[in-house]
């Protein structure tokens, strides 16, 4: 069981993601499984402000929306080139992200995702009342394929799942530097606690507001992949439910845990897809759902299993000591845990 | 080392803490007493910055940081602690105490990004340092334990472990032996004196008085917000308002 935690399960993770194409060759499947990534990205970014650092924001789909608008209104109104569209949905979603960050960070705990709610929301009704920019309920339509990349195209759905899944894989990567470094610490330090973490000499204002500029770049970026692959927006993509959605997949999949995000957009995701038959009352089924599973497995999928593995390399470091041999094994084992 | 003038906070209308000036010396193991309510950890917090006077200074080493943030008066070199410390529970002892060192390092998101030898020299420095207060507070044998599975007596040592990862002259202890058996209250205070040993300069609250007493260089008394007496362990005890305001109502619940 180690030995997934190690190299050898990223590279098992990789293959799997590599090879899905191949056994399903079916361009349905191909479909859910990119949107299911697409979201997989937005909610990793979602997951270090909330997950990581405690603050849990709730304006997460209004930031997708920005990424997403970015590139639909330039590539569509001003008949700038995909990629470089895409390029600025980081930067135009930061641009929005610091000065709103900024102010809802001022606010703590529950008045922090109360606010950022009422935030997600006026992105919403902004998207959708300002016409001349957005299209308001019209949408944008026809909005470019990602233009070739040298001799790579992206016009078949096979080709934008690797795409998209490529940038999963830096996402993944990225978001592992980040929460396995000192700077994650310093996240989980003010997760842990707002009055421990400055007494220690945590800036709290800044740090805070980094966590929260990551996760709004990563929402972006998967809003701007979301625009050149379903190729049409409206702004029910900033609508709160899409928020409550990706907290979903972090609450299923594990909250503050890297991996987490991703393997609750995918069973989610899945779920979804299989009950599509019940239409709205799959809602019924998913809510009891969501409730047991809060109460029985709060940690998520990969939450429990993280603990579980902590709690028996504890023991194990307990029984150590106790018979006078330290085992370094065991603390490197625990050191390339993720 | 640190100069207390003329010190006020105030709630709306209620004074917390009101007029007071001391000075905490340095080396020594100075300790605040009074009975529940008067204002001792108000008072901490106005010292590490956690709130802001009313009025009145705080000088540290010759500076004022009076109105200086906690992270930066941290980083000047005052730490505390708190009665309960928040630990992240899934995590190992020695990882909780890694981020301890944070303050004293530079790296960025940059460094993250591009894995700079900065980061990595900053990381082993934050591990080591971690590891060399975990032997300090007599823990190494735990620092691979979980923290969810240490004891009460264990996390106040961690806490004093996180502070020390700070590099701090002076370390504020809020009621260090709170919620622990009598033996381990005492093992607790052979540590605050190895602290001070050590060159530290400890400021601290409890209520166990004969820890207190046998610990303490400097006792300051505190009552409804006023310091009522100040002096050694001896002068405090004879002296009749502190008999009467604490000693005095603590005895006659006992007896």
């Amino acid at each position: 069981m180690q030995m997934l935690e190690g190299r050898l399960g990223w590279l098992l993770l990789f293959s799997v993601g590599l090879l899905f194409p191949l056994a399903t060759g079916n361009d349905y499947h191909l479909t859910v499984m990119t949107t299911a990534y697409i979201y997989a990205i937005a909610a990793i970014g979602l997951n270090l402000i909330t997950g990581y650092t405690g603050q849990f924001n709730l304006a997460h789909a209004g930031f997708m929306a920005i990424g997403a608008y970015t590139v639909g209104i330039l590539t569509v109104d001003h008949q700038v080139p995909f990629w470089i569209a895409f390029a600025l949905a980081g930067p135009v979603t930061a641009a929005f992200g610091i000065p709103l960050g900024w102010v809802s960070l001022r606010l703590k705990g529950h008045y922090f995702s109360i606010f950022t709610l009422c935030v997600g929301y006026i992105l919403f009704l902004v998207i959708e009342k300002w016409e001349g920019l957005t299209h308001g309920t019209v949408g944008l339509i026809g909005i470019p394929a990602p233009s070739p990349m040298g001799p790579m195209t992206f016009d078949s759905p096979l080709s934008l799942y690797y795409l998209v899944f490529a940038f999963l894989c830096v996402g993944i990567w990225v978001m592992r530097r980040i929460v396995n470094s000192l700077l994650g610490r310093t996240f989980m330090a003010i997760r842990n606690g707002d009055e421990l973490a400055e007494a220690l000499g945590i800036r709290l204002a800044r740090d805070k507001l980094l966590a929260f500029l990551i996760s709004v770049l990563y929402a972006g970026w998967a809003g701007a992949l979301y625009a050149g692959f379903i190729r049409f927006l409206g702004p029910g993509l900033a609508d709160t439910h899409h928020t409550f959605d990706m907290t979903m997949y972090m609450l299923v999949g594990g909250l503050g845990t890297l991996l987490g995000p991703l393997f609750g957009s995918l069973i989610v995701s899945w779920i979804t897809q299989y009950m599509q038959p019940l239409q709205e009352y799959r809602f019924v089924v998913f809510g009891p759902i969501l409730i047991l599973l809060v109460i029985f497995v709060p940690n998520g999928i990969v939450g429990s299993y993280l603990a579980r593995q902590a709690r028996k390399s504890s023991l194990t470091a307990s029984r150590a000591v106790a018979g006078n041999s330290k085992s370094n094994e065991k603390r490197e084992a625990s050191d390339a845990q993720d | 080392m640190l100069k207390i003038e003329h010190l006020t906070k105030q709630f709306g209308g209620n004074c917390a803490i009101n007029d007071v000036s001391t000075t905490i010396e340095r080396g020594k193991i100075n300790a605040i007493i009074g009975p529940n309510g008067a204002g001792k950890t108000t008072f901490f917090n106005l010292i590490s910055g956690m709130h802001r006077p009313t009025s009145g200074t705080l000088t540290f080493n010759g500076r004022d940081i009076t109105t200086l943030r906690p992270d930066e008066i941290a980083r000047l070199g005052i730490s505390r602690t708190f009665q309960a410390t928040t630990l992240f529970d899934m995590a190992t002892v020695l990882d909780n105490l890694i981020v301890g060192h944070r303050l004293r390092t530079r790296s960025g998101l940059w460094d993250v990004l591009v894995g700079s030898s900065r980061l990595i020299e900053e990381e082993r420095i934050c591990r080591e340092k971690a590891r060399w207060a975990l032997e300090f507070v007599g823990l190494s044998h735990v620092e691979d334990r979980v923290a969810g599975d240490i004891t009460q007596e264990q996390r106040k040592r961690v806490a004093f472990a996180l502070a020390l990862t700070t590099e701090p002259a002076l370390v504020l202890l809020d009621e260090p032996a709170g919620g622990v058996n009598p033996e381990e209250t005492w093992g607790l205070a052979d540590l605050i004196r190895k602290m001070a040993k050590s060159g530290l300069t400890v400021c601290l609250i409890e209520h166990k008085m004969d820890m207190i007493m046998s610990l303490s260089d400097k006792i300051m008394v505190l009552s409804y917000g006023e310091k009522i007496a100040e002096g050694t362990p001896s002068q405090v005890r004879a002296n009749p308002a502190v008999i009467d305001a604490y000693l005095g109502a603590e005895h006659a619940d006992i007896q």
